[in-house]
């Protein structure tokens, strides 16, 4: 089975509005799902700009699904959906 | 603080800086509440969209560096952002309160709800002794005419049927500076207020905003003074990518410059490491002296002897005075402790000085954790003017800059490991000790956040003249964590303690005085 992947927007806006504190899934994915699901920070993923712009930061993305005002809580449901 | 709350006043914040950026500031700024919450837009808060677009408006207002509550709702953002292009001055008033907000929170009472059972032996009404609570129906009544909240009822039903009900802001306020009043609205006393920002993060409405001064920032490099940074050590561990890629994305966000404040901090340690070990010399030499005399006259049974002026001014301990919150206490409440509190200054005011000397001309900016800032560089001349850090987060949102791409630009000097770790609980204590050859002369006793227990606790210390457990140090931080936990951080304390532990990790030791 293919590896879930999750990317985490390092870019400032994504950062700034509540993105930082998404660096708690560094710890809790590996202890959650070992390697099946793999965790990174990305550069700006662009999706600030389109769209209500940085009113819907931070944003993550789980495989090609887009993770708007995401926390530590929505982003793990979105996990657990994909694993089913 | 309350997420979508602080959200919210973030991206105001972005679209100040971007209509001040825009052709056209004043229209853009009116536009503002009708931007965020366009015609038909489902409304995510209150009651319709132009209620939500009022409030907007009056975050907008703070923002702009405007009292929300002069505000008389005739005045459009556009005369406001026009007003405050004209302004000159700051004011020394930090904080405003969004007093429509305060709508939505209930009084500070003691309520007695539904699970009250009625029982036999009432001990609530036993417990009350001001006669407050009668029965009807067969349920408890508070008459709040007489209730003086002093929670004996609360503590005594074995139901726990009673509750406080608690105003936030009033709650997290360690003077009580912040109050509801019989209107329902929240107000501050400024005489009062030592602006520790602890109410701003508390209300969960989001109320409690903080006057910005981006405006005049933004002038000041608009204008193409000199503008200078500094900042403050906490800022480590607030931002993706470096301290250095952090330098980069300031100046390109229109700074000229930009000094760590673990410069000044360096110097501050030194200096009150040295003041320390004064100090304590006196308490060693009055200690000897009495063993002396008691030694001489044959021990016990001597009547004590006036105290000598000097043997006066000797202080069993002293205690740190980096930090705003603290120093405002000291000042407005705490008077008494002034004779043991270091004479050192903080670590902004050297930072400022040294920038100031270099460049008179310029303009500097501290770039600050919290509220308590704003006022010590009110006072100080050397210091222009005050962006926190969400207002600097902002900045680079409205700049589109992406700091962890950006190369890093290196520090003038480079400042301490004891000195960067001065935003942490405890750093401070710690960096008086690493700068002494004898390091246990240090007994160091923290107060991590300033709330009522702690200030009992300080009190208690001036009065009596010594800490407890032969303490010698008192590291004294307004906020729990210390500055990493500000009412203007942004990162959570873990991850930010972690980023910043990097940093430290490949910093040089503080010299030894």
């Amino acid at each position: 089975m293919a590896k879930v992947e999750v990317k985490v927007c390092l870019g400032t806006t994504c950062y700034v509005m509540g993105g930082s504190n998404l660096q708690e899934l560094n710890d809790i994915i590996p202890r959650k799902y070992g390697d099946k699901v793999e965790i990174m920070g990305a550069n700006c993923l662009g999706l600030c700009s389109i769209n209500w712009e940085y009113s819907k930061a931070p944003y993550v993305k789980v495989d090609e699904e887009v993770v708007t005002e995401a926390t530590v809580e929505k982003v793990l449901e979105v996990i657990d959906r994909k694993l089913g | 603080m309350a997420g979508q709350a602080i959200h919210l006043k973030k991206e105001i914040l972005v679209r100040i800086i971007k209509a001040f950026l825009s052709d056209d500031f004043e229209e853009q700024a009116r536009l503002i509440p009708y931007t965020m919450r366009p015609k038909g837009m489902e409304v995510p808060y209150r009651c319709c969209v132009y209620k939500e677009r009022a409030i907007i408006k009056d975050r907008t207002i703070a923002g702009l560096g405007f009292p929300i509550e002069e505000d008389d709702e005739t005045v459009s953002l556009a005369t406001y952002a026009k007003k405050a292009l004209e302004r000159k001055e700051i004011s020394d008033k930090n904080l405003t309160v969004l007093q429509a907000a305060c709508k939505g929170c209930a009084t500070n009472r003691i309520y007695v709800t539904d699970l009250c059972q009625g029982c036999v032996a009432r001990p609530c009404q036993t417990a009350c002794k001001f006669g407050a609570i009668s029965i009807v129906n067969g349920r408890s009544i508070i008459d709040d005419s007489k209730c003086k909240k002093c929670k004996m009822c609360v503590n005594a039903c074995p139901y726990n049927a009673i509750v406080k009900i608690t105003v936030p802001c009033e709650d997290s306020c360690p003077v009580g500076a912040i109050k509801k009043d019989e209107t329902g609205f929240a107000s501050i006393d400024y005489d009062k207020c030592i602006n520790c920002g602890r109410c701003t993060a508390a209300c969960p409405f989001g109320a409690v905003h903080e006057r910005s001064q981006i405006v005049d920032i933004l002038k000041a490099i608009k204008s193409k003074k000199k503008v200078i940074a500094m900042i403050a050590p906490s800022i480590a561990g607030q931002f993706p990518g470096t301290i250095y890629q952090l330098k980069t994305a300031i100046i390109n966000s229109g700074f000229d410059d930009v000094y760590e404040v673990a410069q000044g901090a360096d110097i501050t340690a030194n200096n009150e490491a040295k003041e320390f070990m004064e100090r304590m010399e006196g308490v060693n030499e009055k200690n000897s002296e009495w063993l002396n005399a008691w030694v001489n006259e044959g021990g016990y049974g001597e009547e004590h002897e006036e105290k000598t002026e000097k043997e006066e001014n000797v202080r069993n301990f002293m205690t740190t005075s980096c930090c705003a919150g603290y120093n405002q206490l000291i000042k407005k409440h705490l008077p008494e402790i002034k004779p043991y509190v270091s004479d050192t200054k903080t670590p902004l005011y050297y930072t400022a000085e040294i920038v100031k000397k270099e460049f008179p001309d310029a303009v500097t900016v501290f770039l600050s954790p919290c509220v308590a800032k704003r006022a010590e560089s009110y006072d100080n001349p050397n210091v222009d003017y005050v962006m926190n850090y969400e207002e600097l987060g902002a900045l680079f949102i409205a700049k589109k800059i992406q700091i962890n791409e950006l190369d890093e630009s290196k520090y003038v000097v480079e400042s301490s490991k004891q000195a960067r770790n001065f935003g942490v609980t405890g750093g401070v204590a710690e960096s008086v000790k690493a700068s002494l050859r004898d390091e246990d002369a240090v007994k160091p006793m923290i107060i991590n956040g300033l709330n009522k227990d702690s200030i009992k606790q300080l009190k208690k210390y001036a009065t009596s003249g010594s800490c407890d457990n032969g303490c010698n140090l008192i590291e004294v931080m307004c906020c729990e964590g210390g500055c990493i936990g500000g009412n203007a951080t942004i990162n959570n304390q873990k991850i930010a303690k972690k980023q910043l532990d990097t940093l430290l990790n490949n910093s040089h030791d503080i010299d030894k005085i």
